[in-house]
């Protein structure tokens, strides 16, 4: 059996993708190189790696409004994470993703940047506040 | 969420497809936060600068903005964050045509919804402040954090679509800072030094806004021995939201939030000296590098920040190979017009801009095409975000900035 988390319910359609992982915040506009598709915030635990069609896995949304718009443009341009999973975001993020059509879950029983690994595929339920761990036994 | 016979009309698409998309948009969100129902807003305020929209967010924009007029109008009073240039100066700082083009795109879509092109960041110092207990809609998050705090309005950040949204519906779900719930004190600052300057109440935010963390925080901030003035609080905010994603503080005797509120964080305070906010300086610090540009923006300067820039330029001159551009809204920059302040401020070399503010007018792409790196500021708030648009950012109070300025080297 797949390990279960559970979590409030979110946003979007039920997706499987593989995880990128950091204790690390985020926002489009302070971390993102949008046209390469990597974090290039120097600072940011993920410097350097691609989050194109990944399912990023992060702490906490922060900073400015930009993102409300920008994950759209992103996902337009074929250059946005798969879906979003974070243990608790702004109105930015849920904003964001609601107008870009991308999944989004947070709020578990847990640190989610913990409970799951880079590389760990995940399947995510939304509708039902689930995410499921395919890789690992529970 | 609660729907009544409107909103539920709305939802139908009985009042146009623009408003259908909206409430549409807002009770996901609503639903996502748990809202109960929604709650009338007496302002919106919409960030969408070009370069945040890209070309699906005109798209959008624009195919909003083809509907009849009867079913795309906003229905409250609706203003514009910052924009991508200023078609007055954008050539000078290496922006090009194609982007002009495109701001102009998104000002008539905008225009045609009845959106007011303010193009501001300072709206509560140069257009209309909310009232204590007003709910709003706005757009930017220094904006919020003032009119949460200071003025004791209730808002959450709201992005550009979900601004648009409570501006086509005339209203926002009724979550977070729209609920009393929200507002208590969660955490308890001490200080034990004042800040001297502009520069070190942005510092001083983003020390408690680093230490927060989180949106749902809400810091109560004791210990200050003055009222520091509203562009104190004004780059003290727009910091703490940055680094902190901090949408509402409490100043007891000072803000406007109530003292049970205030009494609700933790009574074990931590205090914030004059070592913290070195030790924040020191984090950006870059003594004797050439410099190659300075900005003073973020937030927009009011008139009195103007006025101080002119003041400490005056019989000065710019070093040849530096840029210092000043960023204030456009109400501001008529006024510093007629008052001689633009034309003082010109004749030293500076760019007065309007109704930009840097961060939103395609900084990488000004930095590639002007081979800038070094930046300096007197925002905290614009050092934070920098970092990831290839600048190297440094802060400095407003007189520091401004003796670099002219020597060409940070001193």
């Amino acid at each position: 059996m797949p390990i279960r988390l559970f979590c409030h319910p979110g946003i979007g359609p039920a997706v499987t993708g593989t995880a990128l992982v950091a204790a690390d915040n985020f926002s489009a506009r302070y971390d993102l190189d949008r046209d390469k598709g990597i974090f290039c915030r120097p600072t940011h635990k993920l410097a350097g790696q691609s989050y194109v069609d990944r399912i990023l896995v992060l702490d906490q949304a922060k900073g400015g409004v930009a993102s409300a718009w920008m994950l759209a443009e992103m996902s337009a341009r074929g250059r946005a994470p798969k879906a979003l999973v974070f243990n608790r975001v702004n109105p930015i993020l849920a904003q964001g993703a609601a107008f870009a059509g991308i999944s989004l879950v947070d709020r578990f029983d847990g640190d989610v940047t913990r409970l799951i690994r880079t590389g760990d595929v995940l399947r995510i339920d939304p509708a039902q506040g689930q995410v499921d761990i395919l890789n690992r036994d529970g | 969420m609660r729907l009544n016979e409107e909103e539920r009309a709305m939802l139908a698409g009985a009042l146009g497809e623009p408003r259908r998309w909206a409430i549409a948009h807002q009770i996901a969100v609503g639903e996502f936060f748990d809202a109960e129902d929604f709650v009338p807003v007496g302002q919106a305020h919409i960030m969408a600068d070009t370069e945040s929209l890209g070309e699906s967010g005109l798209c959008f924009l624009e195919t909003l903005a083809a509907a009849p007029p009867g079913e795309r109008r906003v229905r409250v009073p609706t203003m514009t964050d910052p924009r991508g240039l200023d078609f007055a100066v954008y050539r000078r700082l290496g922006q090009t045509p194609a982007m002009a083009a495109r701001e102009a795109r998104a000002i008539a879509a905008l225009s045609a919804l009845g959106v007011l092109m303010t193009d501001t960041c300072i709206t509560y110092q140069t257009v209309m402040a909310p009232l204590r207990g007003e709910h709003v809609a706005y757009g930017d998050t220094g904006v919020v954090i003032y009119a949460n705090s200071v003025l004791g309005a209730r808002g959450n950040f709201e992005g550009g679509p979900s601004a648009l949204a409570a501006a086509l519906t005339g209203r926002t779900p009724r979550y977070g800072f729209h609920l009393d719930r929200h507002r208590r004190g969660t955490r308890r600052f001490r200080l034990e030094t004042m800040p001297r300057d502009l520069a070190e109440w942005g510092a001083l935010g983003g020390i408690i806004g680093e230490a927060c963390g989180s949106y749902w925080e809400v810091p109560v901030i004791e210990g200050l021995s003055t009222a520091p003035g509203a562009d104190a609080l004004k780059h003290f905010g727009a910091a703490l939201a940055s680094f902190g994603s901090v949408a509402l503080f409490h100043m007891p005797g000072i803000t406007a939030g109530t003292a049970q509120e205030a009494a609700a964080a933790p009574a074990a305070a931590r205090p914030v000296g004059r070592g913290d906010i070195d030790a924040f300086f020191a984090r950006y610090a870059a003594p004797g590098e050439k410099l190659d540009v300075v900005v003073f923006a973020a937030p927009q300067l009011s008139l009195f920040e103007i006025e101080r820039v002119a003041d400490g330029l005056a019989g000065r001159h710019i070093h040849p190979g530096v840029r210092v551009i000043v960023a204030t809204s456009p109400e501001v920059k008529h006024a510093a017009d007629r008052m001689g302040l633009t034309r003082r401020l010109e004749a030293a070399g500076a760019i007065v801009a309007a109704g930009i503010c840097f961060y939103q007018s395609y900084a990488r792409e000004m930095a590639e095409r002007n081979g800038w790196l070094r930046l300096l500021t007197n925002s905290a708030k614009l050092v934070n975000i920098l970092g990831g648009y290839g600048y190297r950012p440094s802060l400095a109070s407003l007189e520091r900035c401004l003796d670099a300025a002219v020597a060409g080297r940070i001193v």
